[in-house]
């Protein structure tokens, strides 16, 4: 097994221990944690996760906190105002859950939630997220590399992309009763950046169970590329021979490529991409190549022209 | 009815009064939610919207004065015109500045490209400086210097200003057009009441 060496991260970023450690927060959720392991053994949003490695990166960006990072969230799904996501998510069932994994590989299979929970060890991964909309947040996920789980179902040879199918049920995600998109959310990754160990298949976040408005039960991370690629909720991944066309690519073709790496120097179509404003900062501060992980990801595109690739 | 046609001098002024102290309600909603902390993640992106959505609210709502006037007789609607006309540039005002102390702080290049690359801020950027001269001459000194003939011409700017400031939402917004779309509609309606009214003048 390749064990991962996260990119160091500034020491003028590292979080205030009081902010980490809201004590009150962890306390409250602790005890409503242990009163419904009582009477039930399911994982809902809110609880702690137990086992989880900690990170242990010593330097880290001051993590956004956990009421920006659940408050503040694209998740068309359930409405187009930020707010929406944290008001109308409540609806969702996150038990029971299946994931079909499918298309070119041997052994296909549906994997129930829980199963998953126990496939690889969970690990803490603090990573930024940059939105394609210019704002950025610094979360500490929970999950592990989405490498885990392909490894179990052997992709073919043929397998040279992968594609994500989100939950589609209006009934659940009252978003999905306007057209804004094309339901269900489908994102997609080239086989190599799926495999990559920085791709998390992600459950929690916090310390805790992923909360509803975050992609709950389990969604994907891909950090170097803009949030809109890593898909939530999701309920079928299909490993395919050819790119499959994302929802956002149906929505607008010269807006949102495939690859949608985070670029300063390729311009979204109607804004600048050059900087981002990190929620909680005044000052916006310059974009990074890779949203700094180009050490780890930037010979994934080696030769690739990315301002048409974008 | 009759009596609403015209009012005396001190009814006019208290409604002025009023309607500038409800005028200034989203202002105040707006300072009190920066006081309490009380505007989310993205402060400065929710200060930016609302300050942009009571600009192209108080620009309409200025625009229904004439429609209304002739709809209902009162002729005193026209009086509170000026009033709400420069609530329109106070709100502009504000969000321009928004943009450039609080999103911008003053990175002029950066400005610079936006206006020059990104037609969203191209035609809201335009319809801001286009209002700037509107907002200038709103006194009656400035009627007769310019004189009156003119100065109704220039004032025609508002139908540019206002189609400009229902694009340039209608450009920014990612995907979902709902917002845009009811400016869009109700602009269109005033448009539209006011091509009736020159259509029958001419018969």
């Amino acid at each position: 097994m390749t064990t991962y060496k996260l990119p160091p991260i500034q020491s003028s970023e590292i979080t205030p221990r009081e902010l980490f450690y809201n004590r009150r927060r962890f306390m409250q959720l602790a005890a409503g944690a242990s009163l419904t392991a009582l009477f039930s053994d399911s994982v809902l949003a809110g609880e702690q996760l137990a086992n989880v490695k900690k990170s242990t990166d010593s330097l880290a960006d001051e993590l956004t906190p956990y009421k920006d990072v659940t408050t503040y969230n694209n998740f068309y799904e359930f409405g187009t105002d930020k707010e929406d996501p944290s008001k109308n998510a409540g609806s969702l069932k996150t038990r029971p859950w299946t994931i079909t994994v499918e298309g070119e590989v041997n052994k296909p299979k549906v994997f129930d939630i829980d199963e998953l929970l126990k496939l690889a060890p969970l690990e803490e991964r603090i990573y930024r997220l940059r939105c394609v909309e210019a704002w950025s947040m610094v979360i500490p996920w929970i999950g592990f590399p989405l490498a885990e789980l392909l490894k179990q179902v052997e992709p073919t040879g043929n397998a040279k992309f992968i594609e994500f199918i989100s939950l589609h049920d209006p009934e659940q995600m009252p978003g999905q009763k306007s057209a804004t998109l094309n339901w269900p959310y489908k994102e997609g990754l080239r086989i190599d950046e799926a495999m990559h160990p920085l791709t998390l298949l992600t459950v929690g976040l916090y310390g805790e169970v992923l909360p509803n408005q975050n992609g709950a039960p389990i969604r994907i991370v891909v950090p170097w590329k803009y949030g809109f690629k890593s898909a939530k909720s999701i309920v079928k991944i299909r490993l395919v021979e050819k790119q499959p066309v994302s929802s956002w690519m149906e929505a607008g073709p010269n807006e949102y490529g495939f690859y949608s790496n985070v670029n300063p120097a390729v311009d979204h179509a109607r804004w600048s991409q050059a900087k981002e404003r990190r929620l909680g900062d005044f000052l916006k501060r310059p974009t990074l190549m890779f949203n700094g992980y180009g050490d780890q990801v930037a010979q994934l595109y080696a030769g690739m022209d990315l301002s048409k690739n974008f | 009815m009759k009596n609403l046609k015209t009012l005396n001098n001190n009814v006019l002024v208290w409604l002025k009064i009023s309607v500038f102290l409800l005028a200034l309600i989203p202002l105040t909603k707006l300072a009190i939610n920066i006081y309490l902390d009380n505007l989310g993640a993205n402060p400065i992106e929710k200060i930016t919207h609302v300050t942009g959505y009571w600009t192209l609210t108080f620009l309409l709502i200025t625009l229904t004065i004439t429609p209304l006037r002739r709809l209902t007789g009162w002729l005193w609607l026209v009086r509170l015109r000026r009033l709400l006309g420069l609530f329109a540039f106070f709100y502009a005002c504000l969000h321009f500045s928004t943009y450039l102390v609080l999103d911008q702080f003053f990175d002029w290049a950066s400005i610079a490209k936006d206006i020059v690359k990104r037609p969203y801020i191209t035609v809201g950027f335009s319809a801001f400086v286009l209002l700037i001269p509107l907002a200038i001459t709103s006194n009656d000194r400035s009627i007769k210097l310019i004189g009156g003939k003119r100065w109704l011409l220039l004032q025609r700017l508002i139908y540019p200003i206002t189609i400009g400031g229902v694009v340039h939402f209608w450009w920014l917004v990612k995907k979902d057009i709902t917002e845009p779309l009811i400016f869009a509609g109700l602009l269109s309606l005033l448009l539209v009441i006011r091509l009736f009214y020159v259509y029958t003048k001419s018969k």
